[in-house]
């Protein structure tokens, strides 16, 4: 008897009842062979609100295992506290190991987030989705946007965004920027920013999105072709930073725009804090790091 | 200096240790037992069993108690520790015709086999504050009379007789009746997956959906065909046994809406039906589910679809209060990672349109020179 | 038949049996070609192979009809998987949720069982196929998602005109079927993706 079940008698490991596990892997396994398809599943109720990660949530603990190192992020953090509360589910019903270090995790959740350690073969890292259908906002019923992925007509998606052109100038989608899987399905990358659109193309790792509460499983396979839509003459960019992370010094990172006071200060700071973490501890040093600031006496 | 914000595990611990103090209130007023919140907010513990899809009074009431009150959120409370249970199998259907029958009204008969039954209602109550009641005053005992044991005969009977009303739908042999805990949503739903995502769906909503019919928004001509509210018995056939093992008995509002129908291309004129099934006591429920429905039904029969009501991916997937608050509620989640993109992209586009602006400006001061 | 063969050899921890075994086949579907080493973790009766038992174990339950092959439509490894898994049987290999195949090398082809549909690509037959051995076959150079640059497995024994068949499984896509190659060391999958490359000598 492992000491998770004896801690919480009333529950399996890992939560979930042994018959909606397999019912997730299946629809995993299915995912994994058609990328980018959205694969219906019995979602259950969690004991965490739908949209707060439940998707995100059953994935992982339809795939843990006692040997697995759990690492959760929530806008690239750690200690952000839904991430902290979804780490704490996993101690409690699953005795897993946890990490904050990417490296060392086998299974990572993120909401939001790609982290900015390359990821290796063997990870699996687990997207929280809130609105899988990435034509949802072109058109709002489900009937109709299943059609569209049957028939390969993307059509709309191509027209919203070459609207935005002729409107602003550019592409005005910044995050869950749409991609194609594989030459074949186009897909909601969750709502990363569009900066980590590019991490998801040809990754080691394995890449499992989980909608909860819209009860949909899709996944992108290691080493699969993911490409962001664009035009010819309006290729797909990622955002820029013009200055780098304030404590670590890191450049081509994404940065969150800290407020300093009411007076319009700011400074931008690494949204991976492991990676952020990391950096200083090997020496790197951005203009206002504390060592920056108060030089060593 | 950048404070990061550490320590997100000692802040959660800290908010439920206060939500803990604020759920106890006074520590000098008595608590609340739950056998109190199941005798006395009855209607209450109804609805969380009825939108928790779990009949159990004692859980129910238990839910309350820990949620403040707060129904939708004890409703979530069922349903995440209902998720857990194993499934034995499933049970006969509930025959309502032969209910113990507490209360039966019928708008569309002076009178009936059977009778009116008013029974336990807030109707013909004048709703004016009774300050008494907070002196808990003696209560008499209710006048009831023995029932007889006769099956009641539902209204629908009755007008299926004259050949007047739609029959009940006949189902494919094979037919496995659905389960929406069990199978993933899929459109156009089975009118039995249908029924079970409202008689789960949050009374509000249903509610203002059955209104907006009323008010011509995917108009039914509704007639209040009966409203039974009594105890049913549960049976479930085991393979072994020849008969049928009875579970228990549980309390079910039941309606049945008649609606006038001229008829269409695909079905003659008739009366048609509108079905409402909670658990619980909960007429406003099964009355508001019923329109909605009959609204569902419209393609069924033929109907223009023109109404939210009568849209079936719009009223069952946003049907479900404990869908709907989690992702209202996410919100509240943080979002700075995409705000940051957000604010990125319009400080560019503002910065664009300002110096378009002065250009024009420029092009304008050269012209008028 | 005897009544214990149908009983033991079940997996001896369900729980954590189960998560060993789907994830080195997860590990397998994601990453066509490779080998994810299993531990022999059920017993099953001939002429059902410890490794396919196992991911039947694994995957099946009441809701995914199951088809047999004619090796193991009369055998007590199908009473044997009922009483495990509760999986009824499949009425039609079109029905079939997984089929379970013994003998690949006189297996009914490919397009027989469920494909999916355009809508609904995922509601397709996921073969578990028991195979001797995954290197002692004719090599099969593999590409496609999962694969970096190429990987090849040696599958024997494999349905008839196998490479033909799975280039038509390839082109129906996104319907087709999946296969999971058991063998008694271990696990490879072809998800309906990966394609075969044929060097035309």
């Amino acid at each position: 008897m492992t000491t998770a079940a004896t801690e919480i008698a009333t529950y399996n490991f890992a939560y979930l009842d042994e018959q909606t596990k397999r019912m997730i892997r299946r629809a995993i396994l299915k995912g994994i062979a058609i990328p980018g398809y959205q694969v219906p599943f019995a979602s259950r109720e969690m004991p965490m609100p739908y949209g707060w990660g439940t998707g995100g949530v059953q994935v992982t603990a339809a795939i843990i295992g006692p040997d697995d190192v759990l690492k959760v992020i929530d806008q690239g953090a750690d200690d952000t506290t839904n991430a902290v509360s979804i780490r704490a589910f996993f101690q409690k019903v699953a005795d897993v190991a946890v990490t904050t270090e990417t490296a060392k995790a086998t299974i990572i959740q993120t909401r939001h987030r790609i982290p900015e350690h390359p990821l290796t073969a063997g990870q699996t890292l687990v997207y929280q989705v809130p609105i899988p259908e990435p034509l949802r906002f072109l058109e709002p019923r489900e009937t109709e946007t299943r059609k569209m992925h049957a028939l390969e007509e993307y059509g709309l998606m191509h027209v919203k965004l070459y609207e935005d052109i002729a409107r602003h100038g550019r592409i005005a989608t910044t995050y869950a920027y749409p991609v194609k899987v594989e030459g074949r399905y186009v897909m909601d990358p969750s709502p990363t920013p569009k900066f980590d659109n590019p991490k998801m193309h040809m990754s080691p790792a394995l890449q499992l999105f989980g909608a909860g509460r819209e009860k949909r499983i899709y996944a992108v396979p290691p080493f699969t072709r993911v490409v962001s839509l664009d035009f010819e003459d309006h290729p797909f960019e990622i955002q820029t930073f013009d200055q780098p992370c304030a404590l670590c010094g890191a450049e081509q990172v994404y940065l969150d725009e800290v407020i300093l006071d009411d007076k319009g200060g700011h400074m931008f700071v690494c949204s991976d804090t492991d990676h952020c973490e990391k950096r200083q501890a090997c020496g790197h040093r951005g203009h206002l790091a504390p060592e920056a600031l108060e030089p060593a006496q | 200096m950048y404070v990061a914000v550490k320590g997100g595990e000692a802040a959660i611990a800290n908010a439920h240790r206060l939500l803990a103090d604020r759920r106890r209130g006074d520590r000098s007023v008595p608590a609340l037992r739950i056998d109190q919140i199941v005798e006395q907010l009855a209607l209450g513990i109804d609805r969380v069993m009825a939108e928790g899809s779990l009949y159990d009074r004692e859980l129910a009431a238990l839910a309350v108690m820990q949620s403040r009150g707060d129904l939708i959120e004890a409703i979530f409370l069922v349903r995440a520790y209902r998720t857990t249970l194993p499934r034995f199998g499933y049970t006969r259907p509930i025959d309502t015709a032969a209910m113990q029958v507490e209360r039966r009204v019928s708008a569309t008969y002076k009178d009936l086999p059977g009778g009116q039954l008013l029974g336990p209602t807030f109707d013909y109550t004048h709703r004016l504050l009774d300050p008494q009641l907070a002196g808990d005053p003696d209560v008499v005992e209710p006048e009831q009379r023995e029932t007889d044991g006769q099956r009641m005969a539902r209204v629908s009977e009755i007008l299926a007789r004259e050949g007047l009303i739609e029959a009940d739908g006949e189902l494919p042999e094979d037919h496995l009746t659905g389960d929406i805990t069990r199978e993933p949503l899929e459109f156009p739903q089975a009118r039995d997956s249908r029924l079970q995502a409202l008689s789960r769906g949050d009374e509000g909503f249903l509610l203002a959906l059955g209104y907006s019919t009323q008010r011509g928004y995917g108009r039914s001509h509704p007639f209040v065909g009966e409203v039974r509210i009594g105890e049913v018995e549960v049976e479930l056939d085991v393979p072994e046994l020849p008969f049928p093992v009875t579970l228990g008995r549980i309390r079910v509002t039941e309606c049945q809406m008649v609606n006038q129908f001229k008829g269409s291309a695909k079905a003659p004129p008739q009366f048609t039906r509108g079905y409402g099934l909670v658990f619980g006591q909960s007429e406003r429920k099964a009355m508001a589910m019923s329109l909605c429905d009959r609204a569902l039904r419209a393609g069924e029969l033929g109907e223009d679809i023109t109404a939210p009501a009568q849209d079936e991916e719009f009223v069952i997937s946003h049907s479900d209060n404990v869908q709907a608050t989690g992702f209202v509620e996410h919100l509240k989640l943080p979002h700075y990672v995409d705000f940051q993109a957000e604010l990125d992209l319009v400080r560019r586009m503002r910065g664009e349109h300002e110096k378009r602006n002065q250009i024009n400006e420029n092009d304008q001061r050269e012209a008028a020179e | 038949m005897d009544q214990m063969d149908v009983i033991d050899g079940g997996f001896s921890a369900p729980v954590f049996n189960a998560q060993t075994v789907f994830r080195a086949v997860m590990d397998a579907m994601a990453r066509p070609g490779t080998v994810q080493q299993l531990a022999e973790l059920a017993q099953p009766p001939a002429p059902l192979a410890a490794t396919a038992g196992a991911v039947a174990l694994t995957l099946c339950d009441h809701d995914t009809p199951l088809w047999f092959d004619a090796g193991l439509q009369v055998s007590a490894a199908k009473s044997w998987l009922g009483f495990h898994t509760g999986a009824p049987s499949a009425a039609t290999p079109a029905d079939a949720h997984f089929a379970l195949v013994a003998n690949p090398a006189n297996l009914i082809s490919l397009e027989n069982f469920a494909q999916g549909t355009q809508e609904y690509p995922d509601r397709s037959t996921t073969l578990i196929l028991q195979v001797e051995s995954l290197t002692d076959g004719t090599p099969l150079h593999l590409e496609g998602p999962g694969i970096e640059k190429s990987a090849t497995i040696a599958p024997t024994s494999l349905p008839r005109h196998f490479v033909e068949q799975w280039k038509q499984n390839g082109a129906r896509f996104p319907r087709g079927v999946d296969l999971i190659l058991a063998a008694p060391d271990g696990v490879a999958c072809l998800p309906r993706t990966t394609r075969i490359k044929t060097t035309e000598a």
